[in-house]
């Protein structure tokens, strides 16, 4: 690879610095989504959509994936750069996550020539909105048991049974689907195959899931004979199981390879200490309690430690006990983490904590509310913290399975 | 607190982690540990001999004073292997001492002493006193002036390794304000020393009464730079201490991990028993934290300002995960965990003592938020 310069780099980053000034608007009049399950309102989606097509348009997402397929061709260091230059910026979210955090990935990685010129593109420009079809509503965390069935019917396959929390599922054009293609399989997951499969197909329904925000942001998909043409099959036949496992980790961030920007508003200790010097205690700000700047401190010492464990990741000395160790525990770590965080900032408010969205007399417009019980989609799906705990103890600490 | 936290790993720190692994882990295995928790000195001299040799007092000081002339950073992976094998004996104190030398002591004192320190001589710190405080600008112990001569009187606690060191630094109250005096042991009167009763037993701690004890004015270090050698000496103790405990927790995750996968109990590996896994699983990841904000703090410590930050966030995570580790280890080991035998009270005691000097981790968050909020 030729070397780049660091003129090279400070000029993209300039010009990147530069586009997002210009073309940022964090405020269109209506409340954005912090994250892309989120995506309640089609005003939401329509803008989020409109956004990702435009970085994707000027070059700042997808920088570093093949240009042949769709991508920039470049180097990872510009992506980074230009990721560091959205969020300096304050830019709304990536809207087509599953797409570009774990479809694009995984098709670049493990798909056919074929289906990444099919679907590379689409992914990047948000033309194609992709979903997940993995968790059904009798397995969630007992993902290897799903029960959706996919039988092949001449050149088709034909799909029956039910997926839920699909995120974007009303607005997906293709989903990842996990579905049994053959229930005699000697163990449960060798009967499991992966599809790349068309969403607007006769046959699949989407339905709205309330959230307990009393939002939107996920349906349940019911399959009932819906046909989808045969070369929808990802890898072989019976081979699903891998290919969902290489999936989750590009889900869980164990392995890199995403084409950059955010799907995720992360909150900030930081934030956290306006919101301290705005709300009192005895008379003063809750700043000045000691208790609470012990647990703010806390909480901003965790925050680094997010920060310090990626970066220790890439320091091969000091990894090598355990390799696996840091990749697998992020997940758990952040997002336990923003749950608590979201918590302390409602704790934090005093009696104006039990205020919620809508309220005018909310702090932050009841942004923390709403962050702390939406933190729990984090928690919960992608594998719950439970599961991740059982992950950790059994692949990097080497314990029985429970 | 910089927004983006750093953290980097030299090749001279890849190279003393290595060696330091090897050699620790082959110095001090759990027996050696137990058998030196019977010996008075508490330590093998011969080890330390080694230690030495392998030029480790040495890492920390200038060329020009008999040292290799890197720094605390390098001094860190070595400490943390020390921890993971439970190992004592007065490195760290040495190496504490040589470095408030190196703050304060005059060109005379540091051209007679540290050439020795690097080569083996012993040292010791004394600042605590009685009363316990942290703060290590609270001296009550007092040295007044005769002539050219300094008379001592009071009490230091926690003087580790006293009865082996060569030489002591020691706080004293001098003509109202903190001052540090180099004190050779063979200057003490006779009866000075009183072995403490300490948590952990494989420490050595003593009292040392400094009533009747003289020592030259020479043996001042330079005043004006007394509290800047303190802060010194107090966040390279803590940067010091929290290696100590990140190797100490692996050891115990990895000592209490080894049960989990061995000891059945209702036809079932306990491990298998999730009430067992995820706590110790959370054990784990705690560690891995503070290890990565020691490697942080190592990164970091010259920075004036993020070295201070980084180091106390390092001190209070690394106490935190080991109190943590080690408190569950010995209720993992269900019984046995309850007996002298089980290797858990070894934990649980050094996180005690670790945790227990130059303050604990509701200290270090206090200290943090006066610097940081």
């Amino acid at each position: 690879m030729s070397t780049i310069s660091e003129k090279e780099l400070s000029d993209f980053r300039n010009d990147a610095a530069a586009w997002f000034a210009e073309n940022t608007n964090a405020d269109p009049g209506f409340m954005l989504p912090l994250t892309f399950m989120e995506v309640g309102t089609d005003q939401q989606f329509n803008f989020l959509r409109d956004w990702q097509n435009k970085v994707y348009e000027a070059g700042y997402l997808g920088a570093a994936w093949p240009k042949e397929y769709g991508g920039g061709g470049l180097d990872q260091k510009f992506q980074t750069i230009a990721t560091e230059e959205m969020a300096r910026a304050n830019g709304p979210i990536m809207l087509n996550a599953i797409g570009l955090n774990w479809a694009g990935p995984l098709i670049l990685d493990m798909g056919t020539d074929e289906e990444r010129k099919r679907y590379i593109k689409g992914i990047l420009s948000a033309e194609d909105i992709w979903c997940q079809g993995f968790s059904e509503p009798e397995n969630g965390s007992d993902l290897g048991n799903a029960q959706t069935k996919a039988v092949r019917d001449g050149d088709d396959w034909v799909l029956n049974g039910s997926k839920i929390w699909t995120t974007q599922g009303n607005y997906a054009k293709y989903m990842i689907l996990l579905a049994r293609t053959n229930p005699d399989a000697p163990n449960k997951y060798a009967g499991l195959s992966f599809f790349l499969s068309p969403m607007q197909v006769e046959g699949i329904e989407t339905v709205p899931i309330r959230k307990l925000t009393g939002e939107y942001g996920f349906t349940q998909t019911f399959f009932t004979d819906a046909r989808i043409p045969g070369d929808s099959l990802m890898g072989k036949e019976g081979e699903g199981w891998l290919v969902a496992m290489r999936t989750l980790e590009y889900e869980r961030g164990v392995k890199g390879g995403q084409p950059g920007g955010y799907v995720m508003r992360a909150s900030d200790p930081f934030e956290i200490v306006e919101l301290a010097r705005k709300a009192t205690r005895g008379g003063k700000p809750a700043l000045e309690d000691p208790v609470i700047k012990d647990q703010l401190i806390q909480l901003m010492i965790e925050a680094r430690s997010l920060q310090l464990n990626s970066k220790r990741g890439h320091i091969q000395p000091l990894v090598q006990d355990k390799p696996a160790s840091l990749a697998l525990s992020s997940k758990l770590m952040a997002t336990e983490f923003m749950r608590r965080l979201n918590e302390f900032a409602i704790t934090l408010q005093g009696q104006r904590g039990a205020y919620y969205v809508g309220e005018p007399d909310a702090y932050d417009e009841g942004l923390w509310q709403r962050a702390y019980l939406n933190s729990f989609s984090a928690t919960i799906g992608g594998g719950t913290s439970q599961i991740q705990r059982n992950i950790i103890g059994e692949h990097v600490l080497g314990l029985p399975k429970s | 607190m910089s927004k983006k936290a750093t953290i980097g790993f030299s090749e001279e720190q890849a190279q003393l982690l290595e060696v330091a692994t090897t050699f620790c882990r082959d110095k001090s295995p759990i027996e050696k540990v137990r058998s030196l928790i019977e010996d008075e000195r508490g330590y093998d001299d011969a080890i330390w001999t080694e230690m030495a040799e392998l030029g480790w007092l040495a890492i920390a000081v200038p060329e020009e004073f008999g040292g290799i002339g890197l720094g605390m950073a390098e001094v860190v992976p070595v400490v943390e292997q020390m921890g993971h094998a439970m190992m004592a004996g007065p490195f760290v104190s040495t190496t504490l001492a040589a470095q408030a030398m190196l703050v304060s002591g005059t060109d005379d004192q540091k051209q007679k002493y540290l050439p020795g320190l690097c080569a083996g001589t012993k040292a010791t710190l004394a600042l605590s006193e009685p009363h316990g405080d942290w703060d290590l600008g609270h001296v009550e112990c007092t040295a007044e002036r005769a002539g050219d001569t300094l008379k001592l009187s009071g009490r230091k606690t926690f003087v580790e390794n006293a009865d082996t060191a060569d030489l002591l630094l020691v706080s004293v109250s001098l003509d109202g304000a903190p001052a540090l005096v180099l004190l050779e042991r063979s200057a003490l009167p006779e009866g000075a020393l009183r072995r403490e009763v300490v948590i952990d037993e494989t420490r050595r701690s003593y009292q040392v009464t400094l009533d009747g004890a003289e020592v030259s004015t020479e043996g001042l270090l330079d005043s004006a730079l007394t509290a800047a050698a303190l802060t010194h000496v107090d966040l390279c103790a803590s940067l010091l201490l929290s290696a100590e405990m990140c190797g100490a927790a692996a050891s115990c995750i990895d000592y209490t991990v080894d049960y989990l996968q061995t000891r059945k109990q209702f036809g079932k590996k306990i491990g298998s028993y999730q009430a067992l896994k995820h706590p110790i699983v959370d054990a784990h990841v705690g560690y891995e934290q503070a290890r990565s904000h020691l490697y942080c703090a190592a990164f970091n410590f010259t920075q004036q300002g993020e070295g201070e930050v980084a180091t106390r966030i390092a001190k209070a995570q690394a106490g935190d995960a080991l109190s943590f580790a080690a408190d569950r280890a010995i209720q993992f080991h269900g019984g046995f965990g309850f007996t002298y035998d089980c290797d858990a009270q070894l934990y649980r005691r050094r996180s005690l003592w670790c945790e227990n000097q130059h303050g604990d981790a509701a200290y270090q968050r206090a200290k943090l938020a006066d610097l940081l909020l």
